[in-house]
């Protein structure tokens, strides 16, 4: 008798094992729970809460948005359990061809990644290139006295002191940007590490977070590292000063990342800004997107819940532009909310338009 | 009558040992379980990589190569040096409590403060170890002549040494309570002195349960994630010393699962979680090898 039980809980054990079953009623709980329903990036996490909860006051409508990374995101809504989904990168043409349906991404507002550093006695801004960058994470130089810096920065008494070079440890939008940037501006860069969320480092030292990252770098007498705008603004780090692909140094501000967005757009905005062309522009600057799907009659939605949604996205990209200088985030320039906006008209429910 | 009451006893005595029986079975399956969907999940980056995973020193997310050496070393190194540091003071703990204080005030205080340790959540141990070990490490590291980083496989170990002791001091002292009082007043009545009975009877008495207690300290050790995480520099490569930054696998998987984008990058991370089930299972049947061939002969 005993036999027999175990027996019969191993065959369920291995029955169990082959089919990988996705959830059909995971889509349903989605649409059940009432109110809008989004997952992604958690760089834009701060002003998405700020503006659902205004949304919410203004509207009635919840919206409940889970910071899970941007990574997370694109899968919850290729599996359909979210409404929308949020990435600090556009999706690559591989994610786009493995989604079920078409996806639209919509801009809703600019981040930046700065330079951080730690120079004990030095107040100066210290000024970099683009090569010297890309020199100092491939791990060529490797001193704060080498000739390439003294050259950029006559005047400031740089020690000889080793660069402790810091990156991120946990995959990030802030990494995929910060390598999105030095594979423009380094081809030896784009040719050995290349860009992604994470990525096979040449050199240093990685730490979660950004604040993992501003830790390290303050806690270490010539460290360097690269963090979020909004997290150096908001703890007073000192920022590098940036050369941008005019020529000019430009220094980090909202202003000098919105501008880095008045360059030739595509008209899907799948698009990296890093190394803009904008003469005033700060050359480490991204957008950060909403993802939708462009027919919105799947998985039993009704139109109602197709309007709302739109109505949510459209009022981000317009009234809810207003919360992001408090909260230190880079609004979108005009020409963009109203290209923005030209792709919110093309999402469709069936055949017919979704009504702003 | 009589029979009738047996009959009524027999059945009830079967439905619980029945339900006891399933209960336990779900133990078995959930292990099971986890193996099958680890496998399952794995297969896609076990037909890109095949073998190469286990060997390769790459981990390049890039362009999906991916392999688990340095992790793995990373992993082992970590969990065997904080058991190097934790044996001593193990076994010094275990000995004060389980043979010198075994009651009263100065031993209630010590295992209160033994429980105390083992609750305190890894993330304060990481904490800890940032603010107040990396400056003493990297004023050593400074002395010493290497990069002076502060975090890296030392300091690490370090941290996961004092975690992992709870444990460790924990069952030593119980095991050494254990040892039965007609050995040790038998050598006492042959004129042993205190550390003779200790060297001749308790230690080898007891060295089979110490072993056990350290191996449940090694099981935790190598899944230790957030402390670890915090304090080892995350760098994918084998460390080439002591101080090095290093990685373990724990941590790669904490770190770049959230965001990992695309099948075989996931899945690759799926691989390495089940090649950590695998060390693990493995060290446990190691462990249980040498607890037999330990073992104190009784007879």
């Amino acid at each position: 008798m005993r036999n027999l039980i175990i027996a019969l809980f191993a065959t369920i054990a291995l029955g169990s094992c082959g089919n990988g079953q996705k959830g059909d009623n995971k889509e349903a709980q989605a649409n059940a729970e009432g109110g809008i329903l989004g997952a992604g990036a958690t760089f834009p996490y701060p002003l998405y809460s700020k503006m659902f909860d205004v949304y919410h006051n203004s509207f009635g409508t919840k919206v409940n948005y889970q910071s899970i990374g941007s990574g997370g995101g694109i899968k919850q809504l290729q599996e359909k359990t979210v409404d929308f989904g949020a990435s600090d990168a556009p999706m690559n043409d591989e994610q786009m061809s493995k989604s079920p349906a078409a996806i639209v991404h919509i801009p809703i507002c600019l981040g930046a990644v700065v330079i951080t550093y730690n120079l004990p006695g030095i107040t100066d801004a210290i000024k970099f290139s683009p090569d010297v960058v890309a020199d100092i994470y491939l791990g060529k130089i490797t001193k704060w006295n080498d000739k390439a810096l003294i050259k950029l920065n006559p005047g400031v008494k740089l020690p000889d002191l080793a660069i402790a070079v810091m990156h991120r440890s946990d995959g990030s939008g802030t990494s995929y940007v910060f390598t999105d940037y030095l594979s423009k501006v380094s081809k030896e860069w784009n040719d050995k590490v290349g860009k992604k969320t994470s990525v096979d480092w040449p050199a240093g030292l990685g730490a979660k977070g950004n604040e993992g990252v501003t830790g390290m770098v303050k806690q270490t007498p010539g460290g360097i590292g690269y963090v979020e705008l909004v997290f150096a603004i908001k703890n007073n780090l000192p920022v590098g000063q940036l050369q941008n692909k005019a020529g000019k140094y430009v220094p980090a501000t909202l202003q000098s990342v919105t501008a880095a967005a008045n360059v030739e757009l595509p008209a899907d905005m799948r698009v990296s800004i890093t190394n803009t062309d904008a003469a005033d522009g700060y050359p480490i600057s991204s957008f950060t997107y909403v993802l939708v799907y462009a027919d919105q009659s799947y998985g039993g939605r009704d139109e109602a819940k197709a309007k709302d949604l739109v109505k949510l996205i459209n009022w981000m990209i317009h009234d809810g532009q207003q919360y992001t200088q408090p909260l230190n985030y880079a609004p979108l320039p005009t020409d963009v909310v109203k290209r923005a906006e030209d792709i919110l008209k093309t999402v469709k429910f069936g055949e017919k338009q979704v009504a702003i | 009558m009589m029979a009738a009451k047996s009959n009524f006893f027999n059945a009830e005595e079967r439905t619980f040992r029945l339900s006891l029986s399933a209960i336990a079975l779900i133990l078995i399956l959930i292990l099971v379980g986890i193996f099958c969907t680890l496998l399952s999940a794995s297969i896609p980056s076990i037909q890109a990589s095949g073998w190469k995973f286990l060997f390769s020193s790459a981990w390049d997310p890039v362009t999906n190569d991916f392999g688990s050496l340095p992790f793995l070393v990373g992993t082992l190194l970590t969990s065997l040096l904080a058991l190097l540091m934790v044996l001593p003071f193990s076994l010094a703990i275990g000995l004060f409590l389980g043979e010198y204080y075994t009651e009263g005030r100065v031993s209630q205080t010590f295992k209160s403060v033994i429980e105390l340790l083992a609750g305190i959540p890894s993330v304060i141990y990481g904490f800890w170890g940032l603010f107040v070990l990396v400056p003493i490490i990297r004023s050593i590291e400074t002395s010493v002549g290497v990069i002076p980083y502060g975090i890296g496989l030392f300091t690490a170990s370090f941290v996961l040494a004092i975690m992992i002791m709870p444990y460790a001091v924990s069952i030593t002292r119980q095991v050494i309570t254990m040892v039965p009082r007609h050995l040790k007043e038998a050598a006492y009545s042959l004129g042993a002195t205190r550390y003779e009975v200790i060297q001749k009877v308790v230690l080898p008495f007891s060295r089979s349960g110490i072993f056990a207690g350290i191996l449940l300290a090694l099981g935790r050790a190598l899944g230790e994630t957030m402390a670890v995480t915090m304090l080892i520099g995350n760098t994918h490569s084998i460390p080439h010393n002591i101080f090095a930054p290093a990685n373990t696998m724990p941590s790669v998987i904490a770190n770049e699962f959230t965001e990992a984008v695309g099948t075989i990058y996931t899945s690759a991370l799926i691989e390495m979680a089940l090649l950590l089930f695998i060390v693990t299972a493995i060290v446990n049947f190691i462990g249980r090898q040498i607890i037999k061939q330990f073992a104190y002969d009784d007879k």
